[in-house]
């Protein structure tokens, strides 16, 4: 397994939309190549026949009826939004106005 | 004895014969609450009107001679990562610092149809990721067995409070031991049931394919009380599992004589404190002297369970802490200078460190070129873990193990190196990957005073065998008994 680099953590935070100054990489970068390391001790598993498990249960797709039911209303779904706008959810502009 | 000493089913006796009123009973724990939760610190919001009312609803059944649940009227503390409609919730996180849900975790509306008293959100590490409550934005919490400790985590303020008596019982969850390692901190019971067996619709998500909903109580009776309220399949989580709740109290039966208990070698291993491997192998020939028979057994790939569990949470962790992003629901960042740069401020300033690390970790795992070598490694891995279970489970009806390797640490003692902190959980994230019910359950004190717990573990959904060992192992020792001196 590979380890990571500063480069990597800054990679990674931007893929996590997260952002780290200087020191904060630096110290990112160690604890990860240091948890990484540990996690290594995979590697000792001979794992080419075994089937990987992402759920315990065997769960198949469900469906249910395509019946309209009541909802939360709007004003309570906006309650929690730090800044509604006539009914909606407000954003910084994301399209230049030229 | 003050009322807030008891467990929910002497109350409940007191209750229906009118001895006590709820009322009277919800102010005794507010009154224990002044006195001990300066020290304790478990809380991180008290509802104390609501609860009135509650008790008041609950007090007018019972004045009516109304068929009453057992858990009508008891004081129960409330993991604050679990939904309460109106009232904060915050994952112990900057990020829902201003978080009030609009609706109820299905846990919460069967706790209100069964009539129980909500007294509080209790503390935890932030979005439950954590194994001390050193993680929360707010406050640290102390262990009411000695101040100067951890109460475990990520559920410590639930575990604790049901401790310091300044809960009847409560509810947490547990993603990789995070109901049991904190009980056994505290020395109370704490079970995590078969994953699927409790909705977890409104609890707030960290590892979806992990996380459970559970009790913690001051003995096995209320616990199966509780699972009775909480368990069943609901249409509002496609993971619930559509198989029939029996009654948990009928597995209450004082007797193991038959039964297998397994006792696996690679949880006896070194880093296991020598005082709590005592307590453990009193427990176990406990047992063997109420008739159970007790044989060794081998789970392989033990060791391999925290590594695999920090591949896999986190990368399940870093999918669904991605809603936290400033625009519907929680903290928003100040004057963002656009889209992108309001996600990164918001979170950044939002989140805690250990969420960060978390998130870096399993974006990472999941990343362009890495998601073989780690994500797919580690479900594969998993499967092999969850073999071993299976395997074990052909021979024997129950596994006997330590719940923690050490008794409770010193506040700040593993905070500097998050590695050491992970390390805490490899008792208890083999039967998280495996989806098996667990409990730990106090089976006595280490010399400083600290308790130890017992984990029991049975195959999914055998959750009735499981309460039937505990049940007679607390029915023939007092170690449950037991009460810190605060």
């Amino acid at each position: 397994m590979a380890t990571i680099t500063t480069e990597g953590v800054s990679h990674v935070a931007n893929l996590a939309r997260l952002e780290f100054n200087e020191e904060e990489t630096k110290d990112f970068t160690e604890q990860l190549a240091r948890i990484l390391d540990y996690i290594g001790k995979l590697n000792e598993l001979d794992t080419d026949d075994v089937p990987p498990t992402s759920h315990i249960h065997p769960l198949h797709n469900i469906t249910k009826p395509d019946v309209v039911k009541t909802s939360l209303p709007r004003d309570a779904v906006l309650s929690n939004a730090p800044e509604p706008e006539e009914g909606y959810f407000s954003v910084p502009r994301v399209i230049d106005t030229e | 004895m003050s009322l807030y000493e008891l467990t929910a089913h002497e109350l409940h006796d007191k209750l229906k014969a009118r001895e006590i009123t709820a009322v009277k009973l919800t102010e005794s724990v507010y009154e224990r609450i002044e006195e001990v939760e300066p020290q304790v610190k478990g809380y991180l919001t008290l509802t104390k009107e609501i609860a009135l009312e509650q008790a008041g609803a609950a007090d007018a059944g019972f004045q009516n001679g109304n068929e009453m649940s057992p858990l009508a009227g008891i004081p129960i503390a409330i993991k604050d990562v679990i939904c309460t409609k109106n009232v904060r919730t915050t994952c112990a996180s900057k990020i829902l610092s201003n978080f009030v849900p609009p609706y109820d975790a299905t846990v919460m509306t069967k706790l209100h149809q069964q009539g129980a008293v909500m007294i509080g959100k209790t503390n935890m590490d932030e979005f439950a990721m954590g194994s001390s409550t050193e993680n929360s934005a707010y406050q640290l919490t102390h262990n009411p067995w000695d101040l100067e400790t951890i109460p475990g985590g990520s559920s410590g303020g639930s575990a604790a409070v049901v401790s310091a008596d300044t809960a009847i019982c409560s509810l947490g969850s547990d993603t990789g031991g995070s109901i049991r390692q904190p009980a056994a901190l505290c020395g109370v019971v704490g079970m995590k049931p078969t994953y699927g067996r409790v909705s977890r619709y409104g609890l707030v998500a960290f590892a979806s394919s992990l996380d459970q909903i559970g009790p913690f109580t001051k003995d096995v009776t209320d616990c199966a009380l509780i699972l009775n309220a909480i368990c069943g399949k609901d249409e509002m989580d496609s993971t619930s599992v559509d198989i029939p709740v029996p009654d948990f109290t009928q597995s209450l039966i004082n007797d193991v004589k038959g039964l297998k208990v397994g006792v696996p070698k690679e949880y006896f291993a070194e880093g296991l404190d020598t005082e709590v491997a005592d307590c453990v192998h009193a427990a176990i020939g406990e047992f063997e002297k109420l008739g159970a028979s007790v044989e060794e057994i081998s789970l392989p790939h033990t060791d391999y369970a925290i590594a695999t569990y920090y591949i896999i949470a986190p990368a399940e962790a870093s999918a669904n802490l991605a809603r936290y992003d400033g625009v519907r629901y929680g903290y928003r960042t100040e004057e963002p200078a656009d889209l992108i740069n309001m996600y990164k401020k918001t979170r950044s300033e939002g989140f805690g460190e250990e969420v960060k690390r978390r998130i870096m970790l399993g974006t990472f795992a999941l990343s362009a070129g890495y998601q073989d070598a780690y994500y797919r490694k580690a479900q594969k891995a998993r499967t092999l873990i969850k073999s071993d279970f299976d395997a074990a489970f052909e021979k024997v009806d129950v596994i006997a193990t330590p719940t923690s390797p050490t008794p409770a640490f010193k506040i700040g003692e593993r905070t500097a190196d998050p590695l050491q902190m992970y390390l805490c959980d490899v008792m208890t994230t083999p039967a998280s990957h495996s989806g098996l019910p667990g409990i730990s359950v106090p089976c006595g004190l280490v010399k400083s005073g600290l308790p130890v717990g017992l984990q029991l573990l049975t195959a999914p959904f055998d959750e009735e065998t499981l309460l039937r060992v505990a049940y007679t192992f607390e029915q023939n020792t007092d170690h449950h008994l037991q009460k810190p001196a605060i």
